[in-house]
């Protein structure tokens, strides 16, 4: 009697810890599905419920059907719905009401939030695990490390994209980062060795964190501006990566998928990124830019301004205008502005285009979410491999806040910063008309020998006025 | 030395997923184009949220005030991870759709 008791409760247990596990492996499908729509824009959305759906129905069986060695299930109910409840009415609401000019900010917040989760549970995983088991212990080490520098260094990514913190440039900076990560690392070898948990490792642990912390904020601290894509994905792919190392401790492949798929996508588009720029990772975590080698030396030449007037008649009689926006572009919130330009065009029967470069902006795709905002047809923008053979048939080139994606220095001057660069070959065509601020220089600290072409003109102002006379020109033609 | 041969064997089953998984990640993801780069990250970021089911594990197993206290806000931070980044790669992709319909 007693032992058929005993069985049945067995056969509980384990139907409740099957369809647990069975249901983990749904939502990693979800998840790779998800991912998967996510290749084309018409099905994109589509894929982001797909995955946001295997995320809740991981979290709900958890919740109802996830027990512990002695059979305990979820308790602390009340902790962990508040918890939920709140993070996610706040976080549904931040991204609700967000400028979409704000977007990069945004997504380099949320990644940090991902990875102090991470290197929390991690944190707490050393404390719980026996000393003995060294390959536990190096898994939550290791997701301690990673994810505190994706937090810490997404923070500082944040700051720098809101423009409350600056950059560092200084030749130390190298140094101090090789440094710590040599004491990081031997804080993981010494806590490997380590036999019995005792206050001192307790304190050990504290150390070890706020090194990772450290390491996170001065690793981003002397990356600038226009190579903040390659950062935003790099410390993407981290909270991924930091995110398998728990799944890790918990034996859960969900997570270990989940969080390698987050892993490689972020790598991909650091990849990307660095190629756009042709700049190996490591030459842009060196921050090897900053203040600029005098190989150019007086390029100089005369710069030719342009009223908005004549610059409107320019435009309207061309049958191919083609738009080069950039971070300035994004500044100026002139998304709408361009867009009621490009209408306003159109309707004049010029066919209007947009040339992006894949680092234009501050994160991966920057311009084609801004654009997409202010409802331009996505099939209007191109990207710049597609675009470069048209350039020379191309009647207006309009550059909005780009500069050293349209430098041809990149091109024609082999001792050049940015030599080898693949840019959009603004100088190949007929007119260019580059709306700047000012005379200041790009983020490379570069001159650009665009701007003194004798087919080039300077509009200068801020792009959304600049963008309102033009149209107020076109429309009194 | 002894280290990572034990961390080799207890892990050998969770090592050959991570090995799966990262060309599972190159294939699904080398394709998408760029127009689509920050929807994709923002949706990743998103799913790196996983770790929302180690923090409830971690909370629901707490006892311990201190451990209560830090698997909630862990637990917080990673549902903000999650619902904040599945909300806006939503609302950006629902601009990419508009222009679909509309022509």
């Amino acid at each position: 009697m007693n032992e058929i008791f005993h069985l049945q409760q067995n056969i509980e247990f384990t139907t409740a810890k099957t369809i647990l596990e069975y249901s983990y492996l749904l939502s990693a499908v979800f998840f790779v599905v998800g991912l998967k729509l996510q290749n084309k824009p018409d099905t994109a959305r589509r894929g982001n419920l797909w995955a946001a759906a295997g995320m809740f129905l991981a979290s709900l069986m958890t919740i109802l059907l996830q027990t512990d060695d002695q059979g305990h299930g979820i308790r602390n109910l009340g902790y962990i719905f508040l918890s939920i409840g709140a993070a996610s009415v706040i976080g549904a609401l931040i991204a609700r009401k967000v400028k979409m000019t704000a977007m990069p900010q945004l997504v380099s917040f949320f990644n940090a939030t991902g990875g102090l989760a991470s290197a929390l549970i991690s944190f707490m995983g050393f404390f719980e695990t026996s000393l003995s088991q060294k390959g536990t212990i190096l898994v939550s080490l290791l997701g301690v490390l990673v994810g505190a520098v994706a937090f810490s260094g997404s923070m500082i990514a944040y700051g720098k994209l809101e423009g409350k913190v600056g950059d560092i440039r200084s030749g130390i900076m190298r140094y101090v980062n090789m440094l710590l990560l040599l004491i990081s690392v031997a804080f993981i070898v010494f806590l490997m060795m380590v036999t019995t948990h005792s206050v001192t490792v307790t304190w050990l642990m504290f150390g070890f964190l706020f090194i990772a912390l450290l390491y996170g904020v001065l690793f981003v601290m002397p990356i600038g501006g226009a190579d903040m894509p390659v950062v935003i994905s790099l410390l993407n792919a981290f909270t991924g990566i930091a995110a398998a190392f728990t799944g890790f401790l918990y034996a859960n492949y969900m997570m270990i998928l989940g969080g390698i798929l987050v892993g490689a996508a972020g790598t991909i588009l650091t990849i990307v990124m660095c190629n756009a720029m042709n700049r190996s990772l490591l030459n842009v975590i060196v921050g090897a830019f900053g203040g600029s080698s005098g190989v150019q030396g007086s390029e100089g030449g005369v710069i030719k301004e342009i009223q908005p007037s004549d610059a409107a008649v320019l435009m309207a009689y061309s049958s191919k205008v083609t738009v080069v926006p950039g971070y300035g572009l994004a500044v100026s919130q002139a998304q709408h502005t361009v867009h009621e330009l490009e209408k306003l065009l159109e309707s004049k029967g010029v066919t209007v285009k947009y040339a992006i470069h894949p680092v234009a902006g501050r994160m991966p795709g920057h311009m084609n979410v801004l654009l997409a905002e202010a409802d331009v047809d996505y099939s209007k923008l191109v990207e710049m491999d597609d675009i470069n053979p048209e350039m020379e048939q191309t009647d207006v080139v309009v550059v909005i806040g780009a500069n050293d994606v349209v430098n041809p220095a990149a091109v024609n001057v082999p001792g050049s910063p940015i030599y080898g660069m693949p840019i959009i070959r603004a100088d190949q065509s007929k007119n260019i008309i580059v709306m700047k601020r000012g005379m200041g220089k790009g983020y490379a600290g570069i001159e650009n020998p665009l701007f003194f072409l004798d087919q080039t003109r300077m509009l200068f102002g801020n792009a959304k006025d600049s963008l309102q006379k033009l149209i107020e020109e076109v429309k009194s033609l | 030395m002894d280290a990572v041969i034990q961390f080799l064997y207890a892990y050998h089953q969770e090592i050959f997923i991570v090995v799966l998984a990262t060309f599972l990640g190159f294939e699904l993801i080398a394709s998408v184009p760029s127009v689509l780069h920050t929807p994709l990250m923002s949706g990743a970021n998103a799913i790196s949220g996983v770790v929302i089911v180690g923090a409830i594990i971690y909370t629901g197993h707490a006892t311990h005030w201190v451990d209560i206290l830090v698997g909630s806000v862990a637990l917080f931070m990673a549902t903000l991870n999650v619902t904040g980044g599945f909300v806006v790669t939503d609302r950006m992709l629902e601009m990419f759709k508009k222009k679909k319909t509309k022509e």
